[in-house]
């Protein structure tokens, strides 16, 4: 694996953990591959060499105190960190099949985008209608055929399991749904232009216990179609929706493993500590 | 124990009695001082209508100015205002939107950007003669534009610049973060991301900016006394709209004109006292134009904030 020549001085735990050949689940062919990941806030270190492959059509949960870095890594996949001033990447985030890599300055962070679809941690719908904030990805990518978007619309709506709820409101706005519908057509929007990798970032800590279920649940169907990067602040979510699980601390990939082993027998005295509630 | 509880308990009591005196006091200062302004407004524009009483009546919608007082009317000035507020309004908002847009969402954040937004900011306070200079020196004879509704528009294009920049930006920071990124996260760019969302959410902040800009411009006098308005005209601009292809003109854009402002201002230096009626009369008509463009800045900036709730 890459990062075991490349480790940070000592001190650094250099986590390079081949997902294969773990009891519990089996890791799929990685979809994407953080490699020797190094990610910094103006002379903020935040991201320290991490190495992580995220099996394809699996569910990878970050999960770690807060300040841990986790939102930053899963923002470093879709690049939303261009949008700020004075950040920098170092390493490579590789993507399957084509070995693009993510973070690589020749690649145009639009174009990784389009390919990465992006859960947010408050729902975030468009004040458009429900239609106009499913159809808007696909409106970027020059669809302009009514049929077409009508069709995509709908099976991204029942791909995120609001379908049968919002069928009859389709030109309302989608304001005027509950947080939990709302953070469905969310996932809806990002599900329409089919990404290859979904990136949740913590999708239901605006929400109440009922609507959480049914994403958690909704997130455990998905994974059949995408790939799925979840950071999570609730480890009991983590245990539900995932089949493997990351801890992170303080910028640092401390320890990856099929989340039952992770949840039961981790091989990291900080992990377990974070798992048993001794911090965090 | 107890007693000690109680003696706390009291003074608790007596500290919230107080300050909920000085809470009502608060209120009782804040309403007298509301309704003394709105009562010096309100004075201010009886009194006009009461000057202004004898000369109310179409004809003097209708009326060119006349040497007597009771035949002048205020065509030609309001009509020389109200297309001067349309090209005022037409130059500003492309101009200040797009400052606005470039300064909130493209601007690097460095000193020169700083200047420039620091400048922003004090040009709203340079005094509104000092544009009329400008103007005189620029546009009239510079650009050679004359002393036409074109030079007056732009003008008070200039003036309110600021205002429409300010508030303009205002509204475009108003949009959540949550937002941007949510359409920067599907792959849109920065400009899709401003012309799908941002600029669309904050229409409302937009022209509510713009009307207020338009209300301070319609009561300007200074500036377009110094680029040569005339106090006395009895024809009005070429019209608009003409019977021969391609029905559009653009002539009245150099025609002289008048403005409201000015044609008061004529009205209060005559010596003849009837003339006071006249200029009576003309202010409470402009003073009901500048709050009927608030009142529509309102109902715009109202409806916007109903179909957008964050």
């Amino acid at each position: 694996m890459p990062g075991d020549t490349n480790a940070e001085p000592a001190g650094t735990p250099s986590v390079s953990i081949s997902l294969e050949g773990r009891k519990g689940t089996s890791a799929n062919a990685p979809k994407a591959r953080a490699e020797n990941l190094d990610f910094w806030y103006g002379s903020n270190h935040a991201l320290k060499n991490i190495n992580l492959a995220i099996p394809e059509n699996q569910v990878t949960a970050l999960i770690g105190p807060s300040g841990c870095g986790k939102s930053t890594f899963l923002r470093c996949f879709n690049r939303m960190h261009d949008l700020q001033p004075d950040t920098r990447y170092k390493g490579a985030i590789t993507l399957r099949p084509d070995d693009v890599n993510l973070v690589g300055p020749e690649t145009d962070p639009i174009e990784v985008r389009m390919r990465i679809g992006m859960v947010f941690q408050k729902p975030n719908p468009f004040p458009k209608s429900v239609f106009e904030n499913v159809a808007y990805g696909l409106r970027l990518r020059g669809i302009r055929n009514r049929t077409e978007l009508g069709d995509r619309v709908e099976k991204a709506l029942r791909g995120a399991a609001i379908w049968d709820e919002v069928k009859a409101r389709l030109n309302d706005s989608a304001l005027a749904l509950s947080g939990g519908q709302m953070q469905r057509i969310c996932i809806a929007r990002a599900l329409a232009t089919e990404p290859e990798i979904l990136l949740f970032d913590e999708p239901t800590s605006a929400l109440d216990p009922i609507a959480t279920a049914k994403i958690e649940e909704l997130i455990t169907e998905l994974r059949k179609r995408v790939t799925v990067l979840i950071v999570t602040h609730n480890m009991q979510q983590a245990a539900r929706v995932s089949d493997f699980t990351a801890f992170m601390y303080l910028g640092e990939l401390v320890e990856v493993d099929a989340t039952s082993k992770i949840f039961t027998n981790p091989s990291k005295k900080a992990t377990e500590d974070y798992i048993t509630g001794r911090y965090g | 124990m107890a007693a000690t509880a109680q003696l706390a308990l009291e003074e608790i009591r007596r500290g919230l009695g107080w300050k909920k005196q000085l809470d009502k006091l608060f209120v009782i200062l804040g309403l007298l001082i509301m309704i003394g302004c709105l009562g010096i407004l309100a004075y201010l524009f009886l009194d006009l209508v009461r000057d202004g009483a004898p000369r109310f009546g179409w004809k003097f919608f209708t009326n060119f100015p006349s040497r007597k007082a009771e035949n002048a009317g205020i065509l030609s000035p309001a009509v020389g205002t109200s297309l001067i507020m349309v090209v005022t309004a037409l130059v500003s908002l492309p101009i200040g939107v797009a400052a606005a847009i470039y300064l909130e969402e493209y601007a690097p954040k460095n000193w020169f950007t700083g200047i420039i937004e620091v400048n922003v900011t004090n040009l709203a306070g340079v005094p509104s003669i000092v544009y009329g200079l400008l103007a005189l020196g620029l546009f009239v004879y510079q650009f050679g534009l004359g002393q036409s509704i074109l030079t007056a528009g732009l003008t008070l294009a200039l003036l309110i610049l600021p205002i429409v920049i300010v508030a303009t930006r205002e509204s475009l920071r108003s949009v959540p973060k949550a937002i941007r990124e949510a359409a920067y996260g599907l792959g849109a760019t920065r400009w899709e991301v401003t012309k799908d969302h941002v600029l669309p959410y904050s229409t409302g902040g937009i022209l509510t900016g713009l009307i207020l800009g338009l209300s301070r411009a319609i009561g300007e006098t200074a500036p377009i006394i110094t680029i040569g308005a005339l106090a006395f005209i009895a024809f009005l601009p070429p019209s608009p709209v003409t019977g021969q292809f391609p029905f559009l003109s653009f002539e009245w854009l150099h025609s002289e004109f008048t403005a409201m402002p000015i044609q008061m201002f004529n009205w209060v230096s005559r010596p003849d006292q009837a003339f006071q009626s006249n200029a009576a009369a003309a202010g409470a008509i402009l003073l009901g134009m500048t709050l009927a463009m608030n009142a529509i800045a309102i109902v715009i900036r109202y409806r916007f904030r109903k179909k957008i709730n964050w």
